[in-house]
């Protein structure tokens, strides 16, 4: 797993309150993991604040599972 | 005055049948009224931030350590990734609520039974760490990095709306925002709100946690705190002695599960006391003193008597609001002009002695004091009540609790913006 990958799951852990197990890349965060809209408006801020990357409201609403997370960001990394 | 209106008999009985607590004294009703009785003080110097450079250093801060010994560790009550949608006062507030709510044995099953079950839980101030916090992060440019739960966490309804949410209780959400008037306002309004029929129960109270810079450096500006007693903290609320100086900032929870009478007998339900009496009023007077001889008060307590359908002589035990501050000699006129002769058969305690003002759950709190009174046959004292600033027939009860039969008490709440309520409680 990528170093991108890895920092991603340890966000989702924290600030969801789930098992690590549970954190699987197809993991939608509101359907498995129990965030609602909030929560996901936080994840993603702190997703920002991690990778230092600008994640416009636009992209953030398709960011629906921990994998799209992943691929958003090492996407914009390699950009 | 209304003097001819008519008393609340005929309408529906509301009796009390779950408590719950978080004061500067500890966690659960039993072990702090324990405390109390025995003339323990919660006050100290104040731990959550360093108080050096404002006037007053000291507090009642609820003590941190483990639940069992009736101490607060937030993560055994509110899950960690919740904790950060609840602004202290709404911690505070819940960890009350669900010892209220357990000890009622209240479970609602059916819906319908859960439209009937409502909140009134209010706040003086609410989330004032959180704004404090939410307004650094603005200020340093981090605007758009401020959490989406800033404002949920702050708002000062919303320890009712998490305690409906967790127990599902979907009858009446509200929240009274009354300064430190707030407790007596929630159980007041929410006992009427059982009368008039829009619930059979409501859980009912408040929850304040403003031992926090802002709070202290606001209400040292008013000129409202305690500042010469910072080397002494148990000495400084020092409700009508001579040398009080302000009061001292407390934290907490006051929470009671009101219900009605039949709906609580039937199902066999523990009847802590029945509250028979509730008045309010205005000042028009001034947005933080009282009005000379504080008939604001006078008023306050003579509607919840003409309420309850009883005389002042029926009372037995007066809860103040004895802030420890120039008020207090105000409130006793009010309290010597109810009463009358009859002064001389009441006792009359200010418990601010030993947790100081808990602002807007200080009356809940203090209102269930009143009924442990009556329940236990002895009225808490008026602790550090060295040399009253003036004499009086009324008994303040210094320094120790008494053994004392009291079938009804009065609990008294006044906050800025001159608002005065009163609660009268008796035993069932």
């Amino acid at each position: 797993m990528s170093e991108i990958a890895d920092k991603v799951k340890k966000i989702v852990v924290e600030h969801l309150g789930v098992e690590e197990s549970k954190v699987t890349p197809e993991a939608s965060f509101i359907d498995d993991l129990g965030a609602d809209s909030l929560d996901t408006v936080e994840l993603v801020m702190a997703f920002e604040e991690a990778f230092n990357v600008e994640i416009p409201e636009d992209a953030a609403e398709k960011i629906a599972t921990v994998k799209d997370a992943i691929d958003y960001i090492e996407a914009q990394k390699a950009a | 005055m209304l003097q001819s209106a008519a008393s609340d008999l005929g309408r529906r009985r509301v009796v009390v049948t779950g408590m719950g607590m978080v004061t500067p004294l500890g966690l659960g009703t039993e072990n702090v009224w324990k405390r109390l009785v025995a003339g323990e003080s919660g006050i100290d110097r104040i731990h959550a931030f360093d108080p050096s450079e404002l006037a007053a250093h000291i507090g009642g801060e609820v003590p941190d350590g483990p639940t069992a010994e009736g101490k607060l560790t937030i993560s055994d009550w509110i899950p960690v990734k919740d904790q950060k949608k609840m602004d202290r006062f709404i911690q505070l507030g819940m960890i009350a609520a669900i010892e209220a709510v357990e000890d009622s044995g209240w479970k609602p099953e059916s819906e319908e039974d859960r439209c009937a079950t409502g909140v009134q839980i209010g706040s003086g101030i609410g989330g004032l760490q959180t704004i404090y916090d939410a307004s650094i992060t603005v200020y340093e440019g981090r605007a758009k990095r401020l959490s989406p739960f800033f404002i949920p966490s702050a708002l000062g309804n919303l320890v009712s709306g998490n305690v409906s949410i967790r127990y599902g209780f979907k009858g009446p959400n509200h929240s009274a925002v009354t300064a430190c008037a707030t407790g007596v306002h929630a159980i007041g309004d929410a006992a009427r709100t059982i009368m008039f029929g829009d619930a059979d129960v409501m859980v009912a109270g408040g929850a304040e946690a403003t031992v926090c810079k802002l709070g202290i450096a606001g209400f040292c500006s008013a000129r409202a705190l305690s500042t010469g007693f910072n080397d002494r903290p148990k000495q400084a609320s020092r409700p009508w002695d001579r040398d009080r100086d302000g009061f001292v900032m407390g934290e907490g929870a006051g929470i009671v599960v009101l219900e009605e009478y039949e709906h609580a007998k039937k199902r066999g339900a523990k009847i802590y006391g029945e509250v028979i009496g509730y008045g309010m009023s205005g000042d028009a007077y001034h947005i933080t003193a009282p009005a000379e001889g504080h008939d604001g008060a006078y008023r306050a307590m003579f509607a919840a008597v003409r309420s309850a359908g009883i005389t002042p002589g029926d009372i037995g035990y007066v809860n103040a609001h004895g802030t420890s501050t120039m008020a207090d000699d105000l409130e006793l006129s009010a309290v010597e002009r109810l009463f009358g002769d009859d002064g001389r058969k009441v006792a009359m305690s200010s418990t601010k002695s030993a947790i100081g003002h808990l602002l807007g759950a200080a009356g809940a709190v203090e209102a269930m004091f009143s009924m442990l009174a009556i329940r236990d046959g002895v009225v808490p004292p008026t602790l550090n009540l060295d040399n009253p600033s003036r004499e009086s027939i009324i008994d303040r009860v210094p320094h120790q609790a008494q053994e004392r039969k009291v079938n009804i008490a009065l609990s008294n709440s006044f906050g800025f913006g001159g608002t005065n309520a009163s609660v009268i409680v008796r035993g069932v």
